[in-house]
């Protein structure tokens, strides 16, 4: 099959159909390393370092937070958002990409996925423990009740109920969807019999029929297409949340695609940040190789210069409103008391990914992995800079204030990250990392041994 | 429960048969229902329905008796219920407050027989209606845990037999061996009690009484003395006079009454239906204080330096009149220029000083005898008798009890071993004395010393009458029977006199022999007392009995000891009476010791102001400890506004021994007063600071002092206002429709209210009220230091101008009740939301706490339970309630009609939405109209100066749309379209435009 010379090979190492099952199932069947049990023991520790803490704020109450009368929202919805925006990185990949057929997702498609529930899991936390009374929680669903009690559809904090529930269910089902023929596949190769029946649950009596890929195939493509505007629709409804404020710096009509472009770039550098890794310890390198990395950091290259623009118009129609409430609010966080988050934001989601023009930076590993890490905490201390510099100066200066996490925030926080990281890492003990079927699918056109005309 | 089907009899036997078996038995609905079990009875008797109603009514029971752990709440009825109390409905009954120099007619509202809720008395010319927050705050230290429950000897518990007996037996053996004791009591301003106790000397004519105030206005009154030959604190018109000058005098805080001053002070601020003069005051102090704050013009100076510049603004006022003037050196142009300003104004301004030295008393009369400001402006006639002690006599009792020629002390409501410069030395003395015995009703440094403690009622269990000015009386009754076993002052001096009579019968006795004959409107005495009980106030025409004749003629010695008087070049110190606390006496109070104050908006603490200028100096910033002399350590504020080389302290901090909430708060700093000429003054100079290099944390709920031109306070200048009332209200909002909400429409009533920031003094009275009125929890010190302070309403300060003499402006902020409410839309549950009335609400049972409403609330008025402050969490263990405030006894102070909120829930001001529903509830029950001014919000009612006001917005011919239709009024933020239905009216300041 002739294939373009510009084309690199998305399978390289000459892969047969029953290599890519071994080394793809390897890291299930074989024994977890002493690198695995040093991981999951650290997130453990973490997750209930987290659950310690969201205990005290359930028992003692918000106080235990570093909020006051001014400042309502600090780290609680900061992580909420940043984790929010993480997880669209593994849709658009699933998603969008299906659907314009690229065929470079195959191999990152199923990790990403995977991630994105974790991180709507741990973003879903946020909202929950942040209310003050977090056991009437259930308020806010419209259910019919005895208490003549209805929602408040005005609300963009209801919006965000219906967006991030749908949001999960979503990602739930087209994750598992995709994972059925390779549970299929894990179900024929396990060996003992509790495992066996497990999978043979799970896979939903798969057995690779034709009627059954269909099937599949179809399902995939409908799934494909109701997670596909939800790429879009989500972040623009948690930007929403801000959006429709008063709040100088929160009342900006640019927020649902800056938020948008902003959780792209940032999903796709924590995917970087997972598969460089997963890739070494897993032995997976002739499935995501460096041009994977690098399709994804021109993804980085685009959303990151979209968030640049967005920054830029904000700090534009600031001046140009000549609403002065606005002016100060954009000058605060540029030259107030948080300035240093402000330029953390800056170098880390506008000059640092530029460097990505760059071809050879852009295909070095190391340096994607550094980047990968300085884009996740620009965009943190971008939703950081958004709620705490806007809410902290606001109209009226009697009430201005000044917010600083309590242990307890930075705690759960750290929660959120060991619960994020133990479900990756039992994640990958599991089930595949890559989509066994799907890969096999571009073997006969994107594998090395089929390219004859690309000079190795 | 009675919804049985009506009853079809099948035949007459069965019919009698029925009627006689209800007659046997009058069965209870219930018991009925049972009946469905019966297959022979079940006919008709009950139903299915029943017996489904039973069913679901046990499993309700069930389900909530088995899965909720609530406490189990105590609620015994009356069995005979009392005369006048209809629970659910409040009682009101005319009192007076007096404390500390304080005074104030007051009403006491109570509910279900508990006083919770003290409102000014409109009724009294004095006060008319006006409040403090230290009156407003009193009602709580009714119900302060650390009260004293019994009498006491040695700290033990005695009977009140045994106390009496011990005490009369220890008088009269004094009296046998000429043994002299000493009585010392505050100013007494009650006839009656001041009658009893004249007859209580009379018995023990071995006793001495000497009054004590200690926030003297020992000076005044000798000045008084010798300028007139009669002693008394004249009456300040403020409302006459069109020139103010004050010499360092807080009127609006501290000095005389206050809340009578306020209200006179604003009524010629006010500029309101046409009104187009208001008065000029100039101000000449070292510290910010807060009647310099509402100056128009103020000038700094060190506290040593008032002698002489009034002797320079008495002899410039002498040039002007073109008398032979002294040679005191050249006038400074200010002074010149003041006394051109005064003499244009003669007879219609007034001069004033707060200094508690004779010298500058005397020259303050002279200037006002000069200027013909006497029966003017100043009436000599209708005398301030709060204040009546001379400090020398304590200075004398002191020295008395050094040669040990005093032998007994009996301390009545005052705590010199505290607030006296020398008080440790006073303690010593009262330690080591046979017989001495205080009467407190709560425990204090002097009273801990007493041998004897005589427990005393709490004000609002007392009888009393009070004769705050000349003819004013106004009467105390109890509103609740007393709380423990104590017993007002005045039966204790009955039963030591061996009288067996009660007070009330003594007081009745002197009102009807010495009060009533005095008046002709009432035949009988009993009508007479009985109206004047209820009234609070008799107040009879005061006819000028003597036309005030100055007879200080020769001032040339005055003049030469002011000329002798210098200043000090270094440091001065300056003690004041706290804006909050006043000397200390209500200390233990948490409502008040969480009111900020009102310039450094710092509450829980005092601290040393300092000049930015001696702070650059020094090296130091807000929250750095200073050394004062190496006496006491203070953390410093940089307070705008206070003197270069001068520092001040507030007084009524630092108290050693009170209840938990007030012990060790701040430093006491009275030993900085010193004694000069007989009197006690507040200033000592040549004080050396040190730094420290330590920090210590102030709770200040306020840290951002400017508006950053923001307009937020509008102001303008007199005569720009005078040419164009529009002045410095150019830019309005104008469109009427802007949201993407439809405006609501309000059919009946329109709740709006109005803050007049010409008349706001920013004193803080009506935070403490609406503390009061709607539970509003204390979160203490630390709480407040995070930001976490919960006050539905607060009064914010901005500074203009210059840092070393700045302007400033208070701003009360609650609720604006918006119409196009910002926190409304954003609630997911609707927890918050608009009625009908205009009122936005908030369904505390509903809210989740999301925080979103407070968040997007440009105004930042909503609140945040942040912790379970009230006890009102169904997770144990987690109270954080710094002030026993959920402490049963604290607890009887809540309103009922107000809920408590519980932990994770926002609050906000919801303009007293229980008396709106009271007053609409009473016009209905008489089938009328509400009639506008009727319902009154806490803050309004309890605002000395009327700068609020509440009203239907609906109601064009109301008191609130007539102010609101003025040009001056404006609404805060509103280009941000939230439509608020409070307004501000803009401050007026007369100075002249293009001085500034």
């Amino acid at each position: 099959m002739y294939v373009s010379p510009i084309r690199e090979p998305l399978i390289t190492g000459k892969k047969t159909y029953k290599k890519i099952t071994d080394e793809i199932s390897a890291p299930i069947e074989g024994k977890a390393g002493k690198a695995w049990y040093l991981g999951i023991t650290l997130t453990l520790a973490a997750l209930f370092l987290g659950l310690a803490m969201m205990g005290i704020t359930i028992w003692e109450g918000i106080g235990t937070w570093g909020l006051n009368k001014t400042i309502g929202w600090g780290w609680g919805i900061t992580n909420f958002v940043w984790w929010v925006g993480i997880g669209h990185a593994g849709t658009f990949i699933s998603a969008i990409l299906l659907l314009f057929r690229q065929k470079w997702r195959t191999s990152i498609n199923r990790s990403a996925e995977a991630m994105t529930l974790f991180a709507v899991m741990c973003a879903g936390l946020f909202p929950l423990i942040h209310m003050g009374r977090p056991l009437l929680a259930f308020f806010v669903f419209p259910y019919p009740n005895t208490r003549d009690l209805w929602v408040n559809f005005n609300s963009p904090l209801l919006w965000d109920v219906f967006a991030i529930s749908t949001y999960f269910t979503v990602s739930l089902l087209f994750w598992y969807v995709g994972l059925i023929p390779d549970i299929g596949t894990i179900r024929d190769r396990v060996k003992s019999k509790m495992k066996k029946w497990i999978y043979g649950f799970l896979s939903f009596g798969w057995t690779g029929s034709a009627k059954h890929w269909q099937r599949h195939e179809s399902i995939s493509l409908i799934l494909a297409g109701l997670a596909a505007p939800l790429v879009l629709s989500v972040h623009s409804i948690v930007s929403t949340d801000f959006a429709t404020s008063v709040i100088p710096g929160w009342h900006t009509t640019i927020f649902p695609p800056y938020f948008v472009a902003g959780a792209i770039f940032s999903g796709f550098a924590m995917v970087q940040t997972l598969l460089i890794i997963t890739r070494k310890v897993l032995n997976l390198e002739n499935y995501i190789t460096v041009g994977h990395i690098e399709s994804m950091n021109k993804v980085i290259i685009a959303t990151g210069s979209i968030v640049g623009i967005a920054y830029i118009t904000e700090l534009f129609i600031a001046w140009y409103s000549g609403v002065e409430y606005e002016q100060y609010a954009f000058l605060n966080r540029a030259t107030g008391p948080y300035w240093w988050a402000y330029w953390i934001m800056m170098t880390c989601n506008v000059i640092s990914p530029q460097l990505m023009w760059f071809k050879k930076l852009r295909r070095n590993l190391i340096f994607t992995f550094v980047l990968s890490i300085f884009i996740n905490i620009g965009m943190w201390f971008e939703r950081f800079v958004i709620i705490v510099t806007s809410l902290h100066r606001d109209y009226l200066p009697s009430s201005w204030s000044m917010y600083e996490p309590t242990m307890v925030e930075v705690g759960i926080f750290i929660g959120t990250l060991g619960l994020f990281f133990t479900m990756f890492l039992l994640f990958i003990r599991v089930f595949p990392v890559i989509a066994i079927a799907e890969v096999k699918s571009v073997l006969k056109s994107s594998g090395d041994q089929n390219q004859k005309t690309k000079k190795s | 429960m009675d919804c049985n089907q009506k009853k079809y009899w099948t035949e007459i036997r069965k019919k009698e048969q029925d009627q006689k078996s209800d007659k046997d038995l009058q069965r209870k609905n219930w018991e009925k229902a049972l009946d469905v079990f019966d297959d022979e009875l079940n006919q008709g008797k009950s139903n299915r329905r029943d017996f489904l109603k039973l069913c679901g009514f046990s499993l309700a029971l069930g389900g909530v008796l088995s899965s909720c752990e609530n406490p189990v709440q105590k609620a015994i009825p009356y069995l005979i219920q009392p005369e006048e109390i209809i629970p659910g409905k409040a009682n009101y009954y005319a009192s007076s407050y007096a404390k500390g120099g304080e005074y104030c007619s007051i009403l006491v509202k109570t509910r279900e027989g508990r006083p919770i809720k003290i409102e000014g008395n409109e009724l009294s010319t004095i006060t008319r209606g006006g409040t403090s927050a230290r009156v407003q705050a009193s009602v709580l230290d009714l119900y302060d845990t650390s009260r004293y429950r019994n009498a006491l000897k040695n700290g033990k518990e005695i009977s009140w037999e045994k106390l009496d007996a011990e005490v009369i037996s220890h008088l009269k053996q004094m009296k046998k061996d000429k043994e002299k004791i000493a009585l010392i009591t505050p100013s007494i301003y009650s006839p009656s009690t001041r009658q009893l106790l004249k007859s209580f000397l009379r018995k023990y004519n071995n006793i001495e009484w000497i009054q004590y105030d200690s926030q003297s206005a020992s000076a005044m009154l000798r000045a008084n003395k010798i300028c007139f030959e009669k002693e008394g604190i004249s009456d300040y018109r403020f409302d006459n006079a069109d020139l103010i000058v004050s010499f360092d005098s807080d009127f609006l805080s501290t000095h005389l009454l206050p809340v009578e001053n306020i209200r006179l002070y604003a009524q010629n601020r006010k500029l309101n239906y046409g009104k187009k003069k208001m008065s000029r005051h100039i101000q000449f102090e070292s510290r910010l204080s807060l009647t310099g704050s509402n100056a128009d013009e103020r000038h700094l100076i060190k506290p040593s330096e008032l002698p002489k510049l009034l002797g320079y603004l008495y002899n410039e006022i002498r040039r002007e009149k073109n008398k032979k003037t002294y040679i005191l050196g050249i006038a400074p142009a200010h002074i010149k220029k003041l006394a051109k300003e005064l003499w244009q104004m003669r007879e219609k301004s007034l001069v004033l000083a707060g200094a508690n030295d004779l010298d500058v008393q005397l020259l303050v009369n002279l200037i006002n005898h000069e200027l013909g400001n006497y029966s003017r402006t100043i009436d000599k006639d209708r005398t301030l008798q709060v204040k009546q002690a001379k400090d020398s006599e304590f200075e004398s009792l002191l020295a008395d009890l050094k040669t040990k020629q005093i032998k007994g002390v009996i301390c009545y409501d005052i705590n010199p071993v505290y607030d006296y410069y020398k008080g440790e030395e006073f303690g010593k003395y009262l330690e080591k004395l046979r017989f001495s015995l205080a009467i407190n009703d709560t425990p204090n440094e002097t009273s801990l010393l007493a041998k004897y403690v005589a427990a005393d009622h709490h004000y609002l269990e007392s009888w009393n009458d009070l004769e705050a000015r000349t003819k004013s009386y106004s009467l105390m009754q109890p509103v609740i029977r007393p709380l423990f076993n104590t017993r007002q002052f005045q039966n204790s001096l009955l039963k030591w006199m061996g009288q067996d009579l009660d007070f009330l019968a003594y007081m009745k006795n002197y009102w009807k022999r010495k009060i009533f004959p005095s008046q002709n409107q009432y035949k009988d005495f009993i009508a007479f007392w009985k109206t004047s009980l209820q009234k609070g106030v008799y107040e009879p025409p005061l006819i000028a009995s003597l036309h005030s004749t100055f007879r200080m003629k020769n001032t040339d010695q005055l003049m030469r000891r002011v000329l002798r008087r210098s200043r000090y070049d270094g440091v001065e110190l300056q003690v004041y009476p706290s804006n909050v606390l006043l000397d200390g006496k209500m200390a233990n109070n948490p409502w008040l010791q969480e009111l900020p104050d009102p310039l450094s908006k710092i509450c829980w603490d005092n601290y040393l102001n300092i000049s930015a200028k001696q702070a650059k100096e020094l090296d130091v910033e807000t929250g750095d400890v200073i050394e004062i002399n190496k006496q006491i350590k203070l953390p410093v504020y940089i307070a705008p506004g206070q003197a270069y080389n001068t520092v001040s302290v507030a007084l009524g901090y630092g108290r050693k021994e009170c209840g938990k909430v007030g012990k060790d708060i701040g430093q006491n700093v009275s030993t900085f007063i010193r004694l000069h000429h007989k009197n006690r003054i507040d200033y000592t100079g040549n004080v050396h600071l040190y730094k420290t290099g330590e920090k210590y944390p102030l709770a200040m709920t306020q840290t951002h002092p400017s508006m950053e031109g923001r307009p937020i306070v509008k102001e303008a200048n007199l005569d720009e206002w005078q040419k164009d009332e529009k002045a410095g209200n150019h830019s309005h909002h104008h469109y009427e429709n802007a949201g993407i909400y439809k405006k609501p429409k309000f059919p009946n009533h329109h709740w709006g209210m109005l803050v007049d920031l010409n008349s706001c003094v920013g004193c803080g009275a009506c935070s403490i009220a609406c503390q009061a009125e709607n539970n509003i929890p204390v979160v203490g010190k630390k709480e407040v230091g995070r930001g976490h302070e919960m006050a539905w309403i607060r009064i914010d300060r901005y500074f203009s101008g210059k840092e070393e003499n700045p302007e400033v402006v208070f701003q009360p902020v609650m609720c604006q009740h918006c119409d196009n409410a910002p926190c409304e839309n954003v609630c997911p549950v609707a927890a918050t939301n608009h009625n009908s009335e205009g009122l936005n609400q908030m369904a505390y049972n509903r809210c989740i706490g999301t925080r979103y409403c407070g968040n997007n609330c440009p105004y930042k008025v909503r609140r945040f339970n942040w912790y379970d402050y009230t006890k009102a969490d169904s997770i144990p263990h987690n109270l954080h309630d710094p002030a026993d405030m959920t402490v049963d006894l604290k607890r009887m102070v809540l309103n009922p009609d107000v809920t408590i909120r519980a932990k994770g829930v926002i609050e906000k001001c919801s303009m007293c939405v229980q008396r709106i529903q009271e007053g609409k509830l009473n016009a209905k029950l008489e089938n009328r109209k509400l009639r506008d001014g009727e319902i009154r919000t806490a803050c309004q009612q309890a605002c000395p100066a009327g700068a609020i006001v509440f009203g239907d917005l609906n109601d064009k011919e109301g008191i609130l749309s007539r102010m609101n239709e003025q040009k001056r009024n404006y609404h805060l933020l509103e280009e941000i379209h939230t439509l608020p239905s409070v307004s501000y009216l803009t401050k007026i300041r007369n100075q002249k435009s293009n001085q500034s």
